[in-house]
């Protein structure tokens, strides 16, 4: 695979968004319409304990991605209720459009006392064209299970030969180093099909080989070209990858022809850190998709999206 | 017809049996698997709570004499360890369903995490047995956990197998209300269906209407087969105020069915209620109804939510 690089085309203290907001525009994902392209991502704010709370904003950009045409203004999914699994966070959305209905897969995040988090999925729909998501019930439609124990997000949805397929991460292990420092964890890609698209079947297995020690792999995104599935995503290890470049996330490659034996293939992902500039220290979040004959890719540089996103375009396949 | 149940009283108190750490106080949550000279009653206990006064769960078990309910014997151990670093039951395992079958034991719990914006959050496990005594967890994360209606607390499982078909009765959260600036959780009685008692398919639907209120706290469905007929005692009470309001705190309710699925309730019918002094004077709580010597007994809770220990109560008469 090959993939041209466009360079980054959003960063959200440019423009003014809903609600408050520190930066970051993280995990774009799209929803494609006739003239333009709505691109979704979670941007963060502070609460009064001064954590982070993400929230979904969107941009809508020209089809070549040289222009901002419009950014939402407004609350386009709420967070959750008082003890629900998305109370503290939605990060990623997921957008599925099919069969004329639109809806979107959300990442969910409570805060726990142990360790700092735990997620869900969930399911919205919108009405308008994906002005605003409605949630279709206050709790996820995919999370833990006996193999799966906690950790559950990062969905990506695909309808393949009348098949849904969610591709997600689940949690392995939390390893907790040294007393005073917050307990870290390590995350595998999952896989669930559906028939509906709300009730789901786990594999209960991870689907993607390990290549480095300590992997954690995050935001599987899959297209299929002629007769193979690509998938790309992030990875990194478990300790030390918030400021060592070496350790911090990368993009990883894998194939398929049957979406079910996944070949892992990171030499030949096409696409790598740059020297210098917005992605020469992280790439993460990668949201593959196609628009007018082309395959894109959307992702997040340094600092896991502070700066907002960029583009690639696919130049060859194999 | 009312049903009568005569009380015999508090029959464990673990507050006399306190010989480790883990158990100093609380037997909540009877369950009982007969033997053919005893009586098993698995129970939830506590240690001392820590520095911030926070408590973690255990499940244990007593074993009875048959006749007379005397302690024979204290499990030295707990029947279970608590689970890893971020699991869902890393600080309790409490309430515990134990179901013998296909020559193993197998329990059902609520596991207990801590949350930042509520107290806590609940998940249904799934542990399994030789022996009775020892069980190891079936895997990390729970057998039940959250879903589109019901987003959190899925607690207090009732384990039970009807017609070669296993039936989990237990209760899941509605709603987080605010009383006096604290979260105080409002939950249903729910039940799900499964053939091989891992793989479970939720009804998800509300088996028993309010008698209160909309914010009612429905706990521990218990069911039983007699007379042609499922039974379901349960408790309940109003969201708030009821740790140190009698009259806002834990009552038995009763509903019956033919199907399991739908349940008519009848309070009126139960037969039980708060004795006017003495151990369970203040609520009664957490029922467990079976069938010994020829008889129905329940076991129950009373004052503090069995902080105390629990009873029994014997049924006069016929369970029709």
């Amino acid at each position: 695979m090959k993939w041209e690089k466009l360079g980054k085309i959003f960063d959200p203290l440019d423009y003014e968004l809903y609600d408050d907001y520190i930066g970051y525009a993280q995990s774009p994902q799209v929803l494609i319409n006739d003239n333009f392209i709505r691109i979704y991502f979670s941007t963060r704010k502070k609460s009064d304990n001064g954590k982070y709370i993400s929230h979904i904003q969107y941009v809508d950009m020209n089809k070549d991605f040289t222009k901002v045409l419009d950014v939402s203004k407004h609350e386009v999914v709420p967070t959750g209720k008082l003890g629900c699994y998305d109370e503290h966070g939605i990060f990623p959305i997921n957008i599925l459009d099919y069969n004329g209905e639109i809806f979107a897969y959300l990442s969910g995040w409570s805060r726990r006392i142990s360790v700092s988090v735990e997620t869900g999925i969930g399911i919205a729909k919108s009405y308008n064209n994906g002005r605003t998501f409605s949630k279709l019930g206050d709790g996820p439609i995919l999370t833990s299970s006996l193999h799966e124990p906690y950790l559950v997000v990062d969905g990506f949805v695909k309808n393949y030969d009348n098949i849904f397929h969610m591709w997600y991460i689940y949690g392995t292990e939390w390893t907790q180093i040294n007393d005073n420092e917050e307990a870290e964890r390590t995350y595998k890609i999952g896989h669930a099909t559906s028939l509906d698209g709300v009730i789901w079947n786990k594999e209960s297995k991870q689907i993607i080989s390990d290549s480095i020690e300590y992997e954690c792999q995050a935001l599987p995104t899959v297209i299929k070209i002629r007769n193979r599935y690509h998938m790309y995503f992030a990875y990194r290890s478990t300790f030390d990858f918030r400021n060592n470049s070496n350790n911090s996330y990368k993009i990883g490659y894998a194939y398929s022809d049957d979406l079910i034996k996944w070949t892992r293939d990171d030499n030949n992902a096409g696409i790598e850190l740059s020297d210098t500039g917005w992605d020469c220290e992280m790439m993460s979040y990668p949201h593959v998709f196609e628009c007018d004959n082309e395959v894109y890719m959307l992702y997040n540089g340094n600092s896991f999206g502070k700066d907002g996103f960029g583009i690639a375009r696919l130049t060859k396949s194999e | 017809m009312m049903l009568k149940w005569k009380k015999l009283g508090k029959i464990f108190n673990p507050i006399e049996y306190k010989n480790n750490a883990w158990l100093d106080s609380f037997a909540q949550g009877p369950s009982v698997i007969e033997y053919d000279s005893f009586i098993r009653v698995y129970f939830s206990c506590r240690p001392m709570p820590d520095e911030n006064g926070q408590y973690v769960s255990y499940s244990s078990y007593v074993d009875l004499n048959k006749n007379d309910f005397s302690v024979i014997e204290v499990s030295k151990e707990p029947i279970l360890q608590l689970g890893k670093l971020g699991t869902f039951d890393e600080f309790g395992i409490y309430p515990t369903s134990v179901i013998k079958t296909n020559e193993k034991y197998l329990a059902y719990y609520g596991g207990w995490t801590r949350c930042e914006s509520v107290p806590f959050n609940v998940a249904i496990g799934c542990a399994v047995s030789e022996d009775g005594k020892v069980f190891k967890r079936i895997g990390e994360g729970p057998v039940l956990s959250y879903s589109q209606d019901e987003p959190f607390i899925l607690s207090g499982p009732k384990i039970r197998r009807f017609n070669d078909t296993y039936y989990l009765f237990y209760i899941a959260g509605r709603n987080w209300i605010e009383v006096n600036n604290k979260p105080e959780p409002i939950y249903k009685i729910r039940m799900a269906i499964s053939k091989d008692g891992f793989n479970w398919t939720k009804q998800n639907k509300d088996l028993i209407e309010d008698l209160l209120n909309e914010n009612e706290a429905q706990a521990s469905p218990d069911v039983i087969f007699a007379n042609g007929k499922y039974h379901m005692f349960f408790c309940f009470r109003e969201a708030s105020d009821f740790r140190y309001n009698k009259d806002r705190s834990y009552k038995i309710g009763y509903a019956y069915s033919d199907d399991l699925i739908q349940w008519t309730r009848d309070d009126k019918k139960v037969g039980i209620t708060t004795s006017s002094e003495g151990w369970d004077s203040d609520m009664i709580a957490y029922p467990h109804v079976v069938y010994l010597n020829n008889k129905f007994y329940m076991f129950y809770l009373g004052n503090e939510v069995g902080k105390y220990g629990f009873g029994i109560a014997e049924l006069e008469g016929e369970l029709l």
